[in-house]
Parts: structure tokens; sequence; C-alpha cells
């Protein structure tokens, strides 16, 4: 250790030695009861690794006295929440589809609700903004497979549609060219056909007047005169300007030939009532219901 | 290394003080005069406010709070007198805190430590619980006689007397404080009674515990150590800055009354000083000011009035201590007048900003929209095309209603050509125009839809301005955004 006898001229106290710029340090004590407290802190911390978890183990940890754990507390906030919501939900349980829209309050419930539901279960498929994407229906827009009054929002949500569920929605488009309904030129043509049923553009040389027959053969029995399409068949809206699939003429070959068949999974049992009406006011509430 | 250290050499050798030192405990004396009389006015002052404020009241109308001053918490509202703030208006608060900033810089510039001294309340519960010591315990050499003696069973009552008038002031202040966080007179009904929220009870505890602690026992350790005050305010005086000082072109050389009389009738000069100590035994922080400015001093002026009673009665000139610039040391030393300089560059623009700031909150409080509207536009997704070819944008629409009834507004949209707009939930019978009632003193979070025929030729994004205008008062606010095209 170096020595020193350092001492400031001006207050005739000692320094630390340390000098800066000619600036030196004082070697002030520090006070008492700063180092008292400096102590109790640390008897504080051995305090700690009684009462909480602290040392990790060969296998574990030491658990502490008051066994606190993050996970714990979090599955206790949880269940304190869903207590919490309980009481609100009930008034969604007992409220029709249309009371919750009109009642600000229980609409502001629903659609918090719907929002963070949608966000867990329905996303991965239509997107979380319910955007949707190629095969997933668009649920902000106003065209509608299933239906998309509040009810038939709620019914598609409950059963689904082809999800196995008794009460889904059943509907098919067939393959009609893998079937050998159709042959691949009549497809080129019927698909063409559909295309102009919307205002697109056509192929040239194609046979309208051939297309038309084709289509009214095979495809009015669902898509219905004109192609307007068929909500009890889940049958698309052929003539309007979204297209669930694509609407060039590969994807709507491609769609002919093989046909169609999404699947909406049915909801009922996996979420509780009241949070499926929530999930149908939210959806219902993204702008396109009817 | 391989010589033996001795522990006393590890410690830094043979000069160094050991690593720490007990709180030196200091006995301030009593003390009359002019400064006394401005700290127990300012006292009373800063204490009234603090413990009666929360008990005025200040009519509102039905349904809001009548305290004058009330922090709510839960509801989120700010109400002092005829202002009340909500938190999307927190900018107040860092205006008045720009205000307090300058304002400390301007004290300084001026009169030194005048915060310290005067108006931090460290100081002021701290005189306050000094005054309480001397009333209990008697003045300084009572004290410090006490002190030496033993402990007596009088002696022992006077201090459990003084621990519990202590006690209660702490106990007090912090029962002040949590008035302020809901009505007063019910609170206090329910502290007594036990009915009062836990949340209340925890406070005040703390609040006492601190105020004992502070004001009774650190004490001027508080501005010592803990306190950053001394050590920036250090940076803000300048040689034109009023500090108190020690003249010691008068005072030195010390010596006695009877000696200095000598040597001023021989037409020698003498110092002043007499060294009676008085103005190191009335210091509330117990420092000596005849060592020039230094950290511990918070330039409360009790020095001044004791050394100026002691040159009444030596019949000498007052203010041998009193607030003094460093210019006028030296000017004295050769023979020039003393000056005085309040007004000079720093003192001007430091009153110039205060007053800036001030123009600009009074302006922004006066200029205070009772009607207001935020928008946020749908990120995902931005836009949607809908069957029959129409663009549509969603959008969240807040409506903020800051008076104190419902009131019934119109929402109007000015953008693409024929846009349309809806309100979800909303029917209205007026469809081109949606009415809505904003509940009072509440903000209003509603979905709103607007769509617009689109052709290839429209701009990708567009501007798009909600206009809401309160129909019974003619209010108008506005709020712009993006209308976009996928």
């Amino acid at each position: 250790m170096s020595q020193h006898n350092d001492t400031d001229h001006i207050s005739g106290r000692s320094t630390t030695g340390h000098e800066w710029d000619g600036i030196e340090e004082l070697n002030t004590p520090l006070p008492r009861w700063w180092v008292l407290t400096f102590y109790a802190t640390i008897i504080w911390a051995f305090g700690y690794w009684v009462v909480y978890p602290a040392w990790p183990l060969v296998s574990g940890y030491t658990a502490g006295v008051l066994h606190y754990t993050n996970r714990a507390a979090v599955t206790a906030n949880l269940a304190q929440l869903e207590t919490m919501r309980g009481e609100k939900m009930k008034a969604l349980g007992t409220a029709s589809l249309a009371e919750i829209e009109n009642d600000p309050a229980l609409l502001a419930l629903a659609r918090a609700r719907g929002k963070t539901v949608f966000g867990d279960n329905c996303a991965p498929c239509h997107g979380s903004g319910a955007a949707g994407a190629k095969g997933y229906p668009n649920l902000n827009d106003d065209d509608w497979l299933w239906g998309g009054t509040l009810e038939q929002i709620m019914q598609t949500i409950q059963f689904g549609a082809r999800s196995g569920h008794a009460r889904a929605h059943e509907g098919q488009m067939l393959a009609f060219g893998k079937d050998g309904v159709l042959k691949s030129d009549e497809i080129v043509t019927v698909a063409n056909y559909v295309r102009s049923l919307s205002g697109l553009s056509t192929r040239k040389g194609y046979d309208a007047a051939k297309g038309e027959k084709i289509f009214a053969d095979n495809c009015v029995a669902c898509h219905g005169d004109g192609g307007k399409g068929n909500q009890e068949l889940g049958a698309a809206n052929l003539t309007d300007k979204i297209w669930l699939y694509g609407s060039d003429e590969a994807t709507l070959i491609e769609t002919i030939s093989n046909g169609r068949a999404g699947v909406m999974p049915a909801w009922e049992g996996r979420l509780d009532p009241s949070t499926i009406k929530a999930m149908a006011v939210y959806v219902h509430s993204l702008g396109g219901g009817k | 290394m391989t010589k033996n250290v001795t522990s006393k050499e590890l410690m830094g050798g043979d000069d160094d003080l050991p690593l720490y030192a007990p709180q030196k405990k200091i006995y301030p004396q009593r003390v009359s005069g002019t400064f006394r009389r401005i700290k127990w006015g300012l006292m009373a002052l800063c204490l009234g406010v603090y413990y009666l404020l929360p008990l005025l009241r200040w009519n509102r109308g039905l349904g809001a709070p009548d305290q004058a001053v009330l922090i709510d918490l839960p509801n989120e509202r700010f109400y002092f007198f005829f202002i009340e703030l909500w938190p999307q208006e927190v900018y107040y608060f860092t205006g008045l805190l720009i205000l307090a900033a300058f304002t400390l810089f301007l004290m300084n510039a001026l009169g030194g430590r005048t915060w310290c001294g005067y108006l931090c309340p460290q100081t002021v519960w701290t005189d306050l619980f000094y005054a309480v010591e001397r009333w209990t315990e008697g003045d300084r050499r009572a004290r410090i006689k006490a002190d030496a003696g033993p402990l007596t069973a009088a002696r022992l009552a006077r201090r459990a007397l003084k621990q519990a008038i202590w006690l209660i002031i702490a106990w007090w202040t912090g029962g002040a404080w949590v008035l302020y966080f809901s009505d007063a007179p019910t609170l206090v009904k329910d502290l007594a009674t036990f009915q009062a929220p836990a949340i209340a009870y925890i406070w005040i505890g703390i609040l006492t515990a601190s105020t004992y602690l502070l004001a009774g026992h650190a004490r001027e350790q508080v501005c010592l150590y803990m306190c950053p005050w001394p050590r920036i305010q250090a940076a803000l005086t300048d040689e034109w800055a009023l500090n108190v000082t020690y003249k010691y072109d008068r005072g030195e050389p010390r010596c006695s009354v009877k000696k200095g009389r000598a040597q001023r009738a021989l037409g020698e000069t003498a110092g002043d000083c007499v060294d009676c100590n008085q103005c190191v035994a009335v210091c509330p922080t117990g420092i000596d000011i005849r060592n020039g400015a230094q950290l511990g001093c918070i330039q409360c002026g009790l020095c001044i009035d004791a050394c100026d009673n002691v040159m009444k009665r030596i019949g000498r000139p007052m203010r041998l201590i009193g607030y003094d610039n460093d210019i006028n040391v030296q000017r004295r030393t050769s023979g020039k007048a003393e000056v005085f300089r309040p007004v000079r560059s720093r003192t001007v623009v430091y009153a110039a900003l205060i007053a800036m700031v001030c123009a600009v909150m009074l302006h922004a409080l006066l200029t205070r929209s009772l009607l207001d509207l935020n928008v946020l536009h749908d990120r995902n997704p931005v836009a949607v095309k809908l069957s029959a070819g129409a663009i549509r944008n969603g959008y969240t629409l807040r409506f903020l209603n800051k008076r104190g009834f419902d009131r019934v507004i119109a929402v109007d949209v000015d953008g693409p050509a024929n846009a349309q707009i809806h309100i979800v939930g909303v029917d209205s019978v007026t469809p081109d125009r949606p009415m809505i009632v904003l509940a009072r003193d509440a903000t209003t979070e509603l979905r709103v839809l607007v769509t617009a025929s689109f052709d290839e030729t429209m701009e990708k994004t567009q501007p798009v301005k909600f206009r809401i205008t309160d129909i019974g008062l003619g209010e108008v606010a506005s709020a712009t955004d993006h209308f976009v095209t996928p």
C-alpha cells in the first residue's frame, strides 16, 4: 500500500491522495447512519433468501418459506380475472345478440372480449385483423358465404362448416374435372364465362353461349341463376368483386377441376356460450355484418 | 506484494480518519429577528396550506366532487379549484416542473439558497420539530447540560413528551397527505371509524414514519448527505448572487469587545467579530458561517439575526453577517461603495423564461377545449374491398366530453367524394350525419366505418377529416387521418 499524508491546505483535512486537474478529493468519513443502513440492507438480503426462492440447487432451487412463484401468482391473477369477468360475461349470456349490439356498454365488452378471443382462436386462419387470406374469408367485407346477420354468424361460429359437427353447414364445390363431369376445354370455357359474370376480361375466342350453357347445366343448381350464389349451401356469389380463392383463369380452372371444401371448425364446446356470442357480435361489428 | 501489511496500513495509514463518523448532535439555539420572523411566517403559510387545503370546498355542480384540490386516481381526474385536468393533459404538470426549475434558478441568482432556507419541506418540518424540542426540553444550554448529565425521571418525561408531540405532528402530516386523494370529510370519518381502505392507512403510516425520521432524527443529515439540491445549487450561484456571507473584511481580526474598543480609541483597526459563537449556536446545520460559503449552509439567515443581536448590544453596525455578494467583499477592501445588481442578464433571462412558460400555460388553460376528438386508423386490414367494388376504411374514434353534462353531437366526415359514414352500434335517424350522445366528463370510443366508391384513378391515400359538432352549444372539434385504397 502506498502511504500518503496528504492534507488539503484550505480545510486542513486529510485527502484520499487522488487528484484530477488540481482538484483533490477529501477523505470524509461516511455518516454512521449510512453505514448502518448499508449493513441493514445486507441483512435484509439474507431475509430474502429465507422468504423467497433464491439459490439454484443441482435439481431445483431453494423455494423459500413463502413458496412464492411467479407462475403461481399469474395463475392466481388469471383466476381472479375470470371471476371478475364472470359477472360481466353473465350479462352477455342473458342478452340477445341484437340487444348486445345496441347497448354501448355491452357492445364494448363484447368487442373487447371478442378481440382477444379472436386473436387466440381465429387469427391463425382469418388473420389478426380478420382480413382473411386465400381460402380463408375476409370477415371485414360484406360478402358472406353462409350469411352475415348476427344469428348466421353465430351459427357459423358455433357449428362450423364441413366441420363434422352434426349441425355444421354442409355444401361442396364439386370436382368437375377430377370426377370426369367436364372436359378440360369445357372447364376453360365455363371459367371464362364465370369471369364475365363479374365483368372481368375473357380469353380471346371464348364461346360465351357455350359457357352459359355449361354453367346452366352444371352450376346453376348451387350458384343460382346468373351465379348470385346461395347462402344455404355456402355457394359463392360469382358476380361480385370478392373472390375467396382468386378470380384469375388458372385459379378458376383449378377450382372447377378439383373442387373446394374449406373447413370452418365448430367452436361449440370449445368456447363457452357467452364468449361465442361476444365473438359473433365482434365479427358482425367489424363492419361487414348485415 | 510480499511485505506483510498491517490492517492500519490497509486502512490507508496513520493520518486517516475512521471509515465512518457518528452524527454530531447539534443544539440550535432560540433566536429572534427579521429572518426568524420571515421563517415563522413562511412556516405558518406552508403548513397551513398543506394541512388545510384538502378541507376547502369548491362547488362544481351536481355529481362532481366538491373538493377544491383533489387527485382522483380511480377516475383519473385532477381537480384544482376551477381547473379540472385529465390524464391526457399531463403536460400541464410538465409545465409546472419547468416553472419550478426556472424559479429555483432565479431564486439562486437573486438570493442564494432561498428554497433551502425558507421553503423546503425538510427545512419547514425540521424547524417545527426543533421548536417542539425547545419547548419540551429547553433551549440549547439546557439540552446540552441534560444530555451530559444523568437520565433523570424528569428528563425522561420531557423526552417522552417531545417524542409524543413529534409523532402526533408526523401522523397528522401523513393524514393530511391522504386527504388529497379522496373526499376529505368522508375519509376523515372513515379513518376514525376504521372503515377507510387499507391503502389510506398504509400511506399514513409511510408518511408518518418518513416525517418522524427525517424531521425528528435525520434533520441536517438530509441536507448534508441525501439531498442533491446543495450540489446543484452550488452551480447556480454567481458572484452577484446574494448569499449569506460573513463579511470577513469587517469582522477580522476577531477580538474581544474591550480590546476592540481600546484599539479603535487609538485609531487602529479592529475586527467587529467578537468570536461569541452565537452564529454557530443558532445554526440548524451546525456549521460556522465564518468559514465562508459551504455545502452545509442552507442560507436561512438565522445567524444574521443572532449576529445582529450581538452587534446591537455592543454598539457596532448591523449585518456583520448578511446577505451579500462576492463583488462587494473586494470592493469594500479597496474602499469602494457596495453595489447590488438584482437586474442583470442572468436574472432577466430567467424571469423572461418564467414569464414565457407562464404565458404558454395560461394560454393552454384558457383555450382548453372541452370537446375533443382522437382518431386511430385500423391497421389490419387498412382497407376493405366490398362486393360491389366500393372501398371501406375502419377507424376508432375517441370522443372526449370534458363538460359536466351529457351532450348530443353530430359526426361529419370530409373525405373522398361521396364518402358514407357509419358508426357501429349506432342507428341514427340521420344516416349521413350520425348523432351520438356523449356521457358527461368521460371518453367514448366508437368504431366508425367510412365507405367510398372506388375507381382506378383514385389517389392511393387521401386525407379524411372527422368533424364533431355539439348540437346544443355549437362547439366543434376535428381530427384528420387518411383514407386508404387497397
